[in-house]
């Protein structure tokens, strides 16, 4: 058990690129923190310098007390699982997992209960324990992985995409195990992905990453109700954010949707950009269809898609004919050309500076 | 393709059967030379089917060698030759090994210049050095000893190299978890690459230990003392029978016992030879 401790931590590569520019983040002990971007972003590198498998070019990295920037992996009180598992192939799952354990000098018996018990916890059958990893199918290798990751009784555990190379229905099933067996044991985890779902589902907390930089750190909810930039709007939830162009009104009180059709903020901090563009971000599930209201916006139906417990509609409006979409509950009889009517409130929106990119709190 | 012309087949099977006996015949007449008493050997028409005298024969070829020879035969040329190859096919595995080793997974000054200077040994077999060589082979007082046999042959880059491109297709990820699970260089180097070059390392063995079997040039110029002769250098010799007519049961005798080994490793280790050369799947 053990909180891991990153401050200011920056990688720059031989060659003068910076891959990752100054994280700060407290870990606290037994927390399952998810790294989460897109591919390039840092997010692996990161997860990499916390294993000690690559140098931590500045700060300080310190998992329990210990500063651990120039300890050797194996020392670090630390298990990983890989995306590709990294099983060694000549090795039976017993002695797949019994490895480490041998290399630390543990007694032949003392092994031997602890890959028992891993090998209970994780369902793994006596039989399977004598074959080699090839032998096994996708679900069970990640498996084997994992205990060899918990046999070795870390005070952290990292995962780099471990879900990513089986089909969708093992990994929505391994995501539940694993976020069942990292409350059971309480120990710390870090876990990286590209899967905005997966993160959402396992993370206590999220760490958004975008070329290097934190974009956001924050528990699910707050990211989804409070993204503090563009990126991290547009990057957490699922059908993506709308997100429109914009101008605020010259008295800073109200933003025109589209010809005659004004959002009424009152007074905002938005005061600050009379007259400017922003972005507006309103999420597909906060729109509403509201006949009859007068400040409803003519959505012109282009393409509809049934998902059974939701109705996805996309269209436009307005004379610039912006794109939206709209989430439906259930199953709706909207076929594209149709126009509705749909409201957008001011509870449910999010402003973005276009230069900064930032969130404008109202 | 699939085709099916009769006549086509009956031609591809009869250039298959003639390929086959231009390569079985001779073998075959060996065989059947060696069980025969000299008395046969020089009547003509000579004899195409095997005779009586085969053990005898070997006997004679193994332990007393030919007339007017020392009497020694050649079962200690079998036994120099087997140490000869042998040495030089774990030799040459061993140093290739934590060549490629080293040049796959440390990093140091120069790392790819050592790597091409190995490499570029290829091109300086043996036999094109082979005065030089001889020149420090003798200076260092190694003629006529195992050692002079068989070093300057171990040194060569063809198996450094081909251990190279199997490390580079170990996933580093591997390297990683050994790392992960405390396994230091030399540990890593033996519980994970060794296994996992195993099928390799026989494939090799196969090659380099009928290399070294079938040297002749190199043995014959650093032994001067009988008894570091090897099988392969006796075949010539034993033609040299002076005035004599050449006792050719015995030479063939001799012969079949130099293509022996090499066919015993080749059939014995032929599966593991097969999956190294061809296995990729790591």
């Amino acid at each position: 058990m053990a909180s891991v401790t990153l401050d200011n931590i920056q990688k720059v590569y031989p060659n003068g690129f910076k891959a990752i520019h100054g994280v700060n983040v407290d870990i606290r002990d037994g927390e399952f923190l998810v790294l989460v971007g897109p591919s390039g972003c840092g997010k692996s590198t990161l997860l990499r310098m916390i294993a000690g498998l690559e140098s931590v070019s500045d700060g300080t990295m310190k998992i329990g007390d210990r500063v651990v920037n120039n300890m050797e992996p194996s020392k670090r009180d630390i298990a990983m699982v890989f995306q590709n598992y990294a099983l060694y192939p000549h090795m039976t799952v017993y002695n797949n997992m019994a490895y480490g354990l041998k290399i630390m000098g543990l007694s032949k018996s003392e092994i031997d209960v602890r890959v028992q018990a891993v090998a209970e916890t994780l369902e793994l059958t006596k039989e399977q324990l004598s074959r080699k990893p090839r032998e096994l199918s996708g679900g069970q290798r990640q498996r084997v992985a994992m205990g060899r990751a918990i046999v070795r009784e870390p005070s952290v555990f990292l995962f780099d995409e471990p879900l990513s190379n089986l089909d969708a229905k093992l990994r929505v099933q391994m995501r539940l195990e694993i976020r069942r067996l990292q409350e059971r044991l309480g120990i710390t985890s870090v876990y990286v992905t590209h899967d905005q779902v997966e993160a959402m589902t396992l993370g206590h907390r999220l760490m958004v990453l975008n070329e290097g930089n934190v974009e956001q750190l924050g528990t699910p909810i707050e990211l989804y109700e409070r993204p503090a930039s563009l990126f991290v709007a547009g990057f957490i939830g699922s059908p993506a954010m709308n997100l429109i162009r914009k101008k605020v009104s010259e008295d800073g009180s109200s933003i025109t949707i589209a010809d005659g059709i004004e959002l009424e903020l009152g007074n905002t901090n938005l005061k600050s950009h009379k007259g400017e563009d922003v972005m507006l971000g309103v999420r597909p599930e906060h729109l509403e269809l509201a006949p009859g209201a007068d400040n409803a916006l003519p959505l012109t139906v282009t393409l509809v898609e049934h998902l059974g417990a939701d109705t996805l509609v996309h269209g436009h409006f307005g004379k610039d004919q912006t794109d939206l979409t709209l989430r439906l509950n259930g199953v709706q009889s909207v076929k594209s050309g149709d126009v509705l009517p749909v409201s957008i409130t001011k509870d449910n929106i999010h402003i973005f500076d276009l230069k900064t990119e930032k969130r404008i709190d109202l | 393709m699939i085709e099916n012309r009769p006549l086509l087949k009956i031609l591809s099977h009869l250039i298959l059967i003639i390929g086959v006996a231009a390569v079985a015949f001779p073998i075959w007449i060996t065989v059947v030379a060696a069980s025969h008493d000299n008395d046969r050997m020089t009547q003509l028409p000579l004899p195409l089917w095997p005779g009586t005298h085969f053990f005898e024969n070997l006997d004679i070829a193994l332990n007393q060698g030919i007339w007017g020879g020392d009497g020694n035969g050649v079962a200690f040329m079998l036994l120099n030759s087997l140490i000869m190859a042998m040495m030089i096919a774990v030799g040459k595995i061993s140093i290739s090994l934590l060549s490629a080793f080293a040049i796959v997974y440390f990093r140091f000054p120069f790392r790819m210049g050592f790597f091409w200077m190995i490499f570029i040994t290829l091109m300086l077999p043996v036999e094109v050095r082979i005065l030089p060589t001889f020149e420090v082979v003798a200076n260092l007082g190694m003629l006529n000893t195992y050692w002079g046999l068989t070093i300057p042959l171990i040194a060569s880059a063809t198996a450094t190299f081909m251990f190279r491109q199997v490390f580079l297709t170990v996933p580093d990820e591997l390297l990683e978890a050994a790392r992960i699970d405390g396994a230091g260089p030399m540990r890593f180097f033996k519980d994970i690459l060794l296994p996992m070059s195993q099928t390799n390392i026989a494939a090799l063995f196969v090659i380099l230990f009928i290399y070294g079997w079938n040297q002749y040039l190199w043995p014959l110029l650093i032994t001067t003392d009988q008894d570091m002769y090897t099988i392969v250098m006796q075949i010539k010799k034993l033609l040299e029978g002076g005035e004599e007519a050449p006792q050719w049961h015995l030479v063939m005798m001799t012969s079949l016992l130099a293509m022996l080994p090499p066919v015993v490793v080749v059939v014995f280790m032929q599966k593991l030879f097969v999956q190294g050369l061809t296995e990729t799947e790591k």
